[in-house]
């Protein structure tokens, strides 16, 4: 039966995995090169009309179907300790929506932008992205802890190898690394907060569990404990403080990539994830506002890194970094609702964003926005992005006003006064870095050093153009017939006048050169200085793994060559010598061993009595 | 009496020796291909057991039993039930991986080789398939004199230091064991009038708590500490393992180690069970050591091979810390990893002696950009590498996990800093695969390398399919250990239970 919600569900999970291992096993289609490419994209492409379909019947339908088993994973004391299976509701049907059709989009921008790729190489491209799509599938639509924590891996291994893809590189082999390691912390997190979980509450299943947190059942005693450690893996996956280090330098993986696991689909999947257990979060009032704070901290502090960045990626890196955190932010104050519209509308435009820049790096060969430059003549290079822009900057009727809207009010309603303030000026901010990145990267003259090669490829042009289309379209529908959300009055002029006014900086500075940027930097030289760095934190974890990690392994490494180790040679050598000696003790004459006779049965005999005694 | 299966199995490989040793030796290819097919054809017997095997039932099945010393209480009884038939079933499997790897890598008395490595098959097979204690003992210092040659003929530079420390140290262990043996055949003739070495009859008996069990307990532990290895014992391993030739490391990675835990679990549990229960705080906090220390000093050795064997200190952790929760979860899982580490581990030795073959050399700073020159070594290399590093839909995150399950219902901090061994895994195994493989080619000599060949394609690819298969349906093989698992744990803790009673 097709028609049924999982057995679709199972469709749209195994078309990705049919193509991966397709592409994985048979050597001469994956080193076909674009035809490994057309079976990863044909895939991919089904799968996202299988959940379209199934996004319209979710939606249609009563709440929540339950979850179906498809087989019984680990069994364990008679009935399946964990099971694998698909979880088909509004959620993750939306999420399935989003994922399947960015990645269709950006293996199909993938065609042209890498294609002075060896043919061997980009079929290993379209298997990873054929694997990743297959993960986070998965991730989305597990019925269970466990299971979202195996694809939850799964993805982050497809992170590590796309990240990674250009394998020569060295600074694309550590980023990728570091990207596995700084989400793998988190994720320790993520795995004793589940086994701690079912060592309390008896199973992994999010229908069990959010039965028995409605019914009052679950064990809340040290639930705070769990939760909070659940989090941390979403502090890992979706990059919140501490744990963001990783993804500006995830930058180093192709274009399209960024656009599709880092920026769009796998790092909000720690949103995700807080929006599926809400039920869970939501008895431990004191881990959400920790979330909160983290998140709206997040989001200021990428804000201000972005402010000072001259790599159009990285810029694009952290400001998903930030945008994350509003997505936190807004879970932490108890609108989960929200945070995934956020995550949904943030989605389409920041791979817009991703794919836009990647059309111009195309161009200029170069990540550096100050080398960029002269595109006004461009508008098929300029107007999606600009558009992608807008949205981010929240400017109406673009989505992304109405979700930053949201998300402010559901700050604000929860009384986190904190949290809004930050976030509000990370909104400001968030303006002013993009426009910043607009007027540099197209509108600042063109440079002497610019390669006047000016074809746009037309599958690229093709992609961004759907998404830009598709990013209006997600702003006039919430603009016409979106509900509205009850918010202060002010709140929408606020924050409109706060994007507005980071663009008008952000113009004034950038165009105009009032203030002039050099001087705005001197006067706030410390920031500068702090935020270029990083706020050292990346330093700091480098000096960990360093220090830390590499000299305690040096020193255990060097414990265990000369003191356990050498604490055996020194035995074996005293056994040779104790062996030399003892030899002494036989002198041939009959006398010495009687008396040894009689002193070894007079200690024999006072043993024995007193072990009789 | 008539041969059962169990003997087939077991013996099949010594009597293929006998065969090889009747063979000229000038003709190497036909000794290797003789060995070759005695090691497979092993395999094909060893299968009906598992599919002969009923998972419902906790027992001894395929048992023999014949009279064998009966002046002595001796006796030949082997069969095999859910705790070693995963552990045959691992032997015949690997025996012929580990013969078929040595096809180049042996051209030296080869003769010799196969008749060792066969002889080695049916001393590890007794050991795991033996139920009296005195057969056991024989199969356990019978199989160390084939791997004493395998290291000190065979080996690398340094091979009799290392061969002579690999015996040194298991003899220690072994000449405790036999003291206790001998007790506990006194004193269970004493208690019962039964003078006999057979495992189930004296397993029934309960021995009486008090130093003598304590005693008899450590002596059976220290035994299987030195072999699993358990921090601090473990120094014997890396200079084995750098030594061995790989077919070696595969054996003693693979399964030889098992033995340890095996022996744990055989012996330890059910038979002095308080003694277990008293230590296990003990064993639980060698066992973490294990796994950070294990994974801390991987991290900065500049050897492939002894990368590799400190990894097995890490991971023999898991398996000890899964066993000494002594919860269902913790004793699956740990089984369940005893298998994963003859897998993961067998095939990074594996593919630690294919670059070794090219090479000849394994420092890692002698490598770097591999993927441009081999690409099919690197991949399969990185899903064992990931396999090791137990990521999930591959089979060594099935077994961490559910020792992890085990563990945090025993104790929390030691649960966690178990599982901040996960993230040094990933570090040193990462970091490792980083700098041979990734980055840019940094050695001419590199640039040449060849590809694998059918021959090593053939090697690996059961193990992969094994990788794979045990990480998306681990059932297939939990199934089966699942009720002798639970008949051990109830008879620990009715055995305890009684003994608090008295």
């Amino acid at each position: 039966m097709l028609t049924g919600s999982p057995t679709l569900a199972l469709v749209v999970l195994g078309l990705p995995a049919a193509s991966f291992l397709a592409l994985a096993l048979l050597r001469p289609l994956r080193r076909a090169g674009r035809l490994a490419g057309g079976v990863s994209i044909t895939a991919i492409g089904a799968a996202f009309g299988a959940a379209c379909l199934l996004w319209l019947r979710a939606t249609s339908r009563a709440p929540l179907t339950s979850p179906s088993t498809s087989w019984a994973w680990i069994p364990a004391d008679g009935e399946p300790m964990a099971t694998v299976g698909v979880m088909v509701d509004e959620l993750s049907m939306t999420m399935a929506v989003l994922v399947t059709l960015v990645s269709f989009l950006v293996q199909l921008y993938s065609l042209a932008y890498l294609v002075d790729e060896p043919a061997p190489s980009l079929g290993r491209y379209y298997a990873y992205h054929s694997l990743f799509a297959f993960s986070m599938l998965g991730l989305v639509l597990a019925p269970s802890f466990v299971q979202m924590f195996v694809f939850w891996e799964l993805v982050g291994l497809c992170s590590y190898l796309l990240i990674g893809f250009w394998y020569d590189r060295p600074a694309a082999a550590r980023a990728a690394a570091k990207a596995f390691w700084i989400t793998k912390l988190g994720d320790l997190g993520f795995v004793a907060g589940i086994v701690m979980l079912w060592a309390s509450a008896g199973t992994f299943d999010f229908w069990t569990l959010f039965g028995q947190a409605a019914g009052g059942t679950l064990p809340t005693e040290g639930l705070a404990t769990i939760m909070f450690l659940i989090y941390l893996g979403a502090v890992g996956k979706s990059a919140q403080f501490p744990l963001h280090i990783w993804l500006p330098d995830a930058m180093e993986g192709p274009t399209p990539v960024s656009a599709l696991i880092h920026a769009a689909t796998m790092v909000t999947a720690g949103v995700f994830m807080v929006t599926r257990a809400f039920p869970l979060f939501g008895l431990v009032p004191d881990v959400l506002v920790l979330v909160a704070w983290v998140g709206a901290f997040t989001a200021l502090l990428a804000a201000s890194m972005a402010c000072v960045e001259s790599d159009i990626k990285r810029v694009l890196a952290y400001s998903t970094v930030s945008q994350l955190g509003y997505m936190m932010a807004a879970a932490g104050a108890g609108a989960p609702g929200e945070a995934f519209a956020h995550l949904v509308t943030h989605g389409v435009f920041k791979a817009l964003l991703f794919l836009g820049a990647g059309v111009v790096i195309h161009l200029f060969h170069t990540n550096d926005v100050f080398r960029m430059g002269g595109l006004t003549g461009l508008p098929a290079v300029w107007v999606p992005f600009v558009l992608a822009t807008l949205a981010l900057a929240g400017i109406w009727p673009l989505p992304g006003f109405f979700t930053k809207e949201a998300i402010l009010a559901g700050v604000l309603e929860g009384g986190f006064v904190g949290p809004f303030v930050l976030l509000a000026a990370g909104a400001f901010l968030t303006a002013f870095y993009m426009f910043r990145v607009v007027f540099l990267a197209f509108f600042a003259p063109a440079h002497g050093g610019h390669h006047g090669h000016h074809h746009v490829p037309t599958l690229m042009a093709a992609v961004c153009w759907t998404l830009a289309g598709l990013t209006v379209a997600l702003g006039l529908r919430t603009a016409l017939v979106g509900e509205h959300h009850p918010a202060p009055a002010w709140l929408p002029w606020l924050s409109l006048a706060l994007a507005l006014g980071g663009v008008g900086l952000a113009w004034s500075m950038y165009r105009r050169g009032v203030p002039d940027p050099a001087v705005v930097a001197a006067a706030l030289r410390p920031l500068e200085w702090m935020a270029r760095r990083r706020y050292g934190l990346d330093g700091l974890f480098a000096a960990a793994y360093r220090w830390g990690l590499l000299a305690l392994a040096s020193l255990v490494g060097w414990v265990d060559r000369y003191v356990v180790d050498g604490v055996l040679n020194v035995l074996s050598a005293w056994t040779l010598q104790g062996g030399d000696r003892l030899r002494r003790l036989q002198t041939g004459l009959a006398q010495d061993y009687v008396y040894g006779v009689a002193l070894g049965a007079l200690c024999l005999l006072v043993l024995a009595r007193w072990a009789w005694s | 009496m008539t041969v059962g299966l169990v003997t087939v199995v077991t013996f099949l490989p010594a009597a293929g020796a006998v065969a090889v040793a009747l063979l000229p030796r000038h003709r190497a290819d036909r000794l290797k291909g003789v060995g070759l097919a005695v090691a497979l054809l092993t395999f094909a017997a060893s299968l009906p057991l598992w599919f002969g095997f009923d998972p419902a039932l906790p027992g001894i099945q395929f048992e023999e039993l014949a009279r064998w010393m009966p002046t002595l209480g001796a006796g030949y009884h082997v069969g095999v039930d859910g705790i070693s038939l995963l552990l045959v079933l691992l032997t015949t499997f690997l025996t012929p991986i580990a013969l078929a790897s040595a096809w180049h890598a042996i051209e030296d008395r080869t003769k010799e080789f196969v008749i060792t490595m066969l002889l080695l098959e049916t001393g590890m097979l007794g050991v795991f398939v033996a139920l009296d204690l005195f057969l056991f003992f024989v199969f356990w210092e019978a199989m160390l004199i084939p791997m004493y040659f395998v290291i000190g003929v065979w080996g690398g530079a340094n091979r009799v230091y290392a061969a002579v420390k690999f015996v040194l140290y298991t003899m220690v262990g072994s000449a405790l064991m036999l003291v206790a043996i001998l007790a506990l055949y006194v004193q269970h003739g004493a208690a019962t009038g039964a003078y006999t070495f057979d495992l189930p009859t004296i397993a029934r008996w309960v021995i009486p708590a008090g130093p003598g069990q304590t005693l008899m307990f450590l002596a059976f532990a220290l035994a299987f500490a030195i072999k699993v290895p358990l921090f601090p014992f473990h120094t014997w391993l890396p200079d084995a393992h750098v030594e061995a030739p790989t077919a070696g490391s595969v054996i003693l990675a693979g399964v030889l180690l098992k033995m340890g835990t095996y022996g744990f679990l055989r012996f330890c549990l059910p038979l002095f069970p308080e003694a277990s229960l008293a230590f296990a705080p003990l064993v639980f906090a060698l066992a973490v050591i294990g796994i950070l220390y294990g994974a801390w000093v991987s991290t900065v050795q500049p050897d492939l091979k002894k990368l590799v064997a400190y990894s097995s200190v890490a991971h023999l952790g898991f398996v000890m810390l899964g066993l000494f929760t002594l919860t269902t979860q913790g004793l699956v899982g740990g089984l369940i990893q005893m298998v994963n580490h003859g897998l993961s581990t067998g095939a990074l030795f594996l593919m630690v002696g294919m670059i070794y073959e090219r090479r000849h050399t394994r420092l890692i700073a002698d490598f770097g950009g591999l993927w441009a020159v081999i690409p099919a070594f690197s991949a399969l290399f990185l899903v064992v590498v990931l396999s090791s590093l137990a990521l999930p839909g591959l089979n060594g995150f099935v077994g961490e996990f559910l020792v992890l399950l085990g563990a945090f219902q025993v104790s929390r901090p030691l649960a966690v800093l178990a599982t901040s061994g996960i993230i040094f895994a990933a570090v040193y195994l990462l970091w490792m695969y980083q700098r041979v493989i990734f980055g840019p080619l940094r050695h001419e000599a590199n640039r040449r390398l060849a590809d694998l060949t059918p021959r090593e394609w053939a090697v690996l690819v059961p193990v992969l399919v094994f990788i794979v298969w045990i990480g998306v349906s681990p059932s297939t093989f939990t199934r089966r250990t699942e009720a002798s698992i639970a008949a051990l744990l109830a008879q620990v803790e009715s055995k305890a239970r009684v003994a608090l009673v008295r």
